[in-house]
């Protein structure tokens, strides 16, 4: 594996310039002065309450996620060279959507294996031929990206169900201001708090035409102990609208209510944070609690905006994932400006004897997994562990995709032994309206922890980093 | 504002005030069960805890006995006490949680912040009598926060008012119950009157909704039964006492019906109840019974929480 590029001391240690201010406050800031601030951190987003649940772990029904006071910094250009690519690779999404669901162009062209959207337990056949309103299916899209060198960003992965970890992006620039004013005023650093009006503005934009002229926007969670249930009572607070669950909501001829204590209220948009599967007891999992009964049909008549819209799992998973470049040229016409991670699919005999020869230098993810659940990351695993990969891959070749293993970017970290580098990802949130696609300059940083570690989920005990899009 | 949100937050003070009700009752207790025998004569003080908190019944099911140790644990601490300490506090912050976009950080951050404090210093309980006096003190100043944020920090709309429509429903529901468990103290038999057992009970009850002091301030006599029931029970201006809840309760929903241009069912009762206290006298309750007056109460008092279950809250 290549050494992994560092964003403040790039390649020779020559310090780059984005981190120039950030590198001479480190010199005069005694370590005890950093570390009194990250217990503060701490502190805050415990009281705050700033939590994630973590499934299957009674002893911690919710955790806190490691907070790093180090920000990490980009410069302008480097930023705008992101948005682009990320604007381009979403509207490409969009575009793709709607094609699967009515004309599927993309599939007489023979780009894609038919098999691998018909086949796939994410493709929705209630979703054919329904159109949405104004054509918006990823109304938020999370993209994880990695960095690894000083011009090249990858994409990871489209997240365009129900991406998390926007909350994180907002708190911890707000502790990060409370904590650190004076390396602010030392910096121009893009604002990111216009996100809740964005978002509320997007999800306005794609009312269904029978709303009224003030539509009114509800989001869905599945409740309380739902892991990122901090997330959605933040957000919905943040946007000023009510945060619903499946029995606050009911659907009368084909509309949708809420039951308030004033009587029912019509709804017009749903920011739903609840899986397909879960919806509509009617249309899906008749075991299911969390939905509302009859809301797929209202969605059918178009009295009710889903946002995301049913059916886009199609779209992130990580089969359809290594076919994004030739979507992007499908649908625009242009180059793709960011690039994915080489990925080979098993499901592709010639594919699947590389990665069987290859496995212990290579990633490999269940196509349908998510949190970094259920992956194996050759380098670092045992010698047993790759055997039991082995025999899987064997057995269902195209429940699977291989990547190489990155050298994904590190950045300075305060660690038990003082700063130290950390492997990093970014997870920028991109929203698609009526008419425009925004990103507000920033998103999550994840950092790996643990010293060579590549996972940066929460879930696996990664934390999380400010992250700072100078304005020039 | 959704039906759910405005059960929540109507819980959510029930809880808060229904746990500060019980650290006073177990902090009342302690100091009438530290008197020498000679005061306070053979009754089981913790025995009258189980009754005031309600939860008698309950408590025969999982102990033999109703000691200090037993009691203090099934109110403060236990698990399969719903009404427990503990449980209030942790249904407050599930309930909080819920619904933390109707509420002000200031109350998020005194639910959240007691809730920390509940698993990391007293997950195992109490171990000494200091400790406990502690523990007592922690629940009460949490309530004091939680009702000062809430006040200081809540917009006046239907959120504010359907939290305080709880609190004041769950403080009479209190008031009365103590009152209720301890009647036959307060009857005016001539032989017992004045003697030091009644005399401590009589403190312990005023202690128990804070009103020692204020009794000296109204009544400026020596505790009289009557005085102490007329102060509980019909004067407007003790804010435990029976009079003032149904005031605020009249008010608050009054207030909701303005807000949303329609009365019901609700406010008609709380107003009959409310009457009812405004045109009682003292001499008359006793003349046909205390205890009857005040079991009609508390039935009146929870068809009154049916109401607004059924008028607002589903």
């Amino acid at each position: 594996m290549a050494v992994a590029f560092d964003e403040m001391n790039g390649p020779g240690g020559d310090l780059r310039p984005a981190y120039r201010e950030l590198s001479r406050w480190l010199k005069e800031t005694p370590p005890d002065a950093l570390e009194y601030r990250r217990q503060e951190a701490e502190l805050l987003f415990r009281r705050i309450g700033i939590t994630f649940a973590v499934y299957g772990d009674a002893e911690a029904q919710e955790r806190l996620i490691p907070f790093d006071v180090i920000p990490r910094i980009m410069s302008a250009k480097e930023w705008s060279l992101l948005e682009k690519g990320l604007k381009q690779r979403v509207r490409a999404l969009n575009m793709f959507l709607r094609d699967i669901y009515h004309g599927r162009d993309i599939l007489r062209a023979n780009l894609i294996p038919d098999d691998l959207i018909f086949q796939n337990p994410v493709f929705r056949p209630e979703m054919n031929g329904q159109s949405v309103p104004h054509d918006v299916y990823v109304h938020i899209a999370g993209i994880d990206i990695v960095r690894v060198d000083a011009d090249n960003f990858i994409v990871l992965e489209d997240n365009a169900r129900t991406p998390s970890g926007v909350s994180y992006m907002l708190e911890n620039r707000e502790i990060m201001m409370r904590l650190f004013p004076d390396l602010f005023a030392r910096h121009r650093v893009a604002p990111v708090e216009r996100y809740p009006d964005e978002l509320l503005s997007a999800l306005r934009s794609v009312a269904p035409l029978s709303a009224s002229a003030e539509p009114t926007v509800a989001l869905m969670t599945p409740g309380v102990y739902n892991s990122a249930y901090y997330e959605h009572s933040f957000l919905a607070d943040k946007l000023g609208i009510e945060l619903v669950e499946g029995r606050d909501l009911i659907v009368k001829n084909d509309e949708v209510f809420m039951r308030t204590t004033e009587g029912l209220k019509r709804v017009d948009v749903i920011y739903r944070r609840v899986d397909d599967d879960f919806l509509d007891p009617l249309t899906f999992r008749p075991d299911s609690a969390l939905g509302v009964p009859g809301l797929m049909s209202a969605y059918a008549a178009g009295n009710i905006t889903l946002a995301n819209a049913v059916g886009t799992g199609i779209a992130d998973d990580k089969a359809i994932y290594s076919y994004m470049p030739e979507i992007v040229k499908f649908y625009l016409g242009e180059e793709p400006i960011l690039k994915n991670v080489p990925t080979w699919r098993c499901r592709e005999p010639k594919d699947l004897s590389y990665v069987l020869d290859n496995l212990s230098e290579l990633v490999v993810k269940e196509v349908h997994g998510s949190g970094g659940y259920g992956m194996l990351i050759g380098p670092a695993a045992t010698k047993a562990t790759i055997e039991a990969f082995r025999d899987k891959l064997k057995r269902e070749p195209e429940g699977f995709i291989a990547q190489p293993t990155l050298a994904l970017s590190t950045c300075p970290t305060c660690t038990a032994s003082g700063l130290a580098p950390r492997h990093v990802d970014l997870r920028p949130f991109v929203l698609t309206g009526s008419k425009h696609v925004t990103i507000v300059p920033g998103g999550l940083t994840r950092v790996a922890l643990k010293e060579g570690s590549l996972v940066v989920n929460s879930s696996q005990g990664g934390g999380t980093k400010d992250t700072w899009i100078l304005d020039e | 504002m959704l039906s759910r949100t405005a059960e929540n937050l109507y819980w959510l003070a029930r809880y808060v005030e229904r746990a500060e009700y019980i650290a006073r009752t177990i902090d009342a207790t302690l100091r009438v069960t530290a008197l020498p025998a000679a005061y306070i004569g053979k009754t089981n003080e913790w025995e009258s805890a189980l009754l005031t908190a309600g939860v008698s019944a309950s408590f025969y099911e999982v102990y033999l006995e109703a000691t200090e140790q037993n009691v203090v644990e099934y109110l403060a601490f236990s698990p399969s006490n719903p009404s427990s300490i503990k449980n209030c506090i942790e249904a407050a912050r599930l309930n909080s949680r819920s619904v933390r976009t109707a509420l002000t950080s200031e109350m998020w951050d005194t639910i959240n912040s007691a809730w920390i404090e509940l698993q990391e210093v007293w997950g195992k309980g109490t171990s000494s009598r200091e400790e406990l006096a502690r523990f007592l003190r922690f629940v009460q100043e949490t309530s004091l926060r939680f009702d000062g944020s809430a006040y200081r920090t809540m917009l006046r709309n239907d959120a504010y008012w359907f939290s305080r429509l709880g609190l004041h429903l769950e403080r009479a529901d209190n008031t009365a119950r103590i009152l209720d468990v301890k009647y036959h103290v307060l009857l005016p038999e001539e032989e017992h009157v004045g003697g030091p057992l009644d005399y401590y009970q009589w403190t312990s009850i005023l202690r128990s909704v804070s009103a020692l002091t204020a009794y000296h301030w109204v009544y400026r006599e020596t505790l009289k039964p009557w005085l102490i029931a007329d102060l509980l029970i019909l004067n407007d201006t003790l804010p435990r006492s029976l009079a003032s809840c149904y005031s605020n309760l009249v008010r608050n929903l009054d207030q909701i019906g303005v807000a949303y241009g329609r009365q019901g069912a609700a406010q008609r009762h709380a107003r009959g109840v409310r009457n009812r206290l405004e045109h009682s006298h003292m001499d008359d309750i006793f003349q046909h019974g205390v205890h009857e007056f005040i079991q009609e109460f508390i039935a009146d008092n929870s068809r009154l929480g049916e109401i607004i279950t059924k008028q607002y809250l589903i």
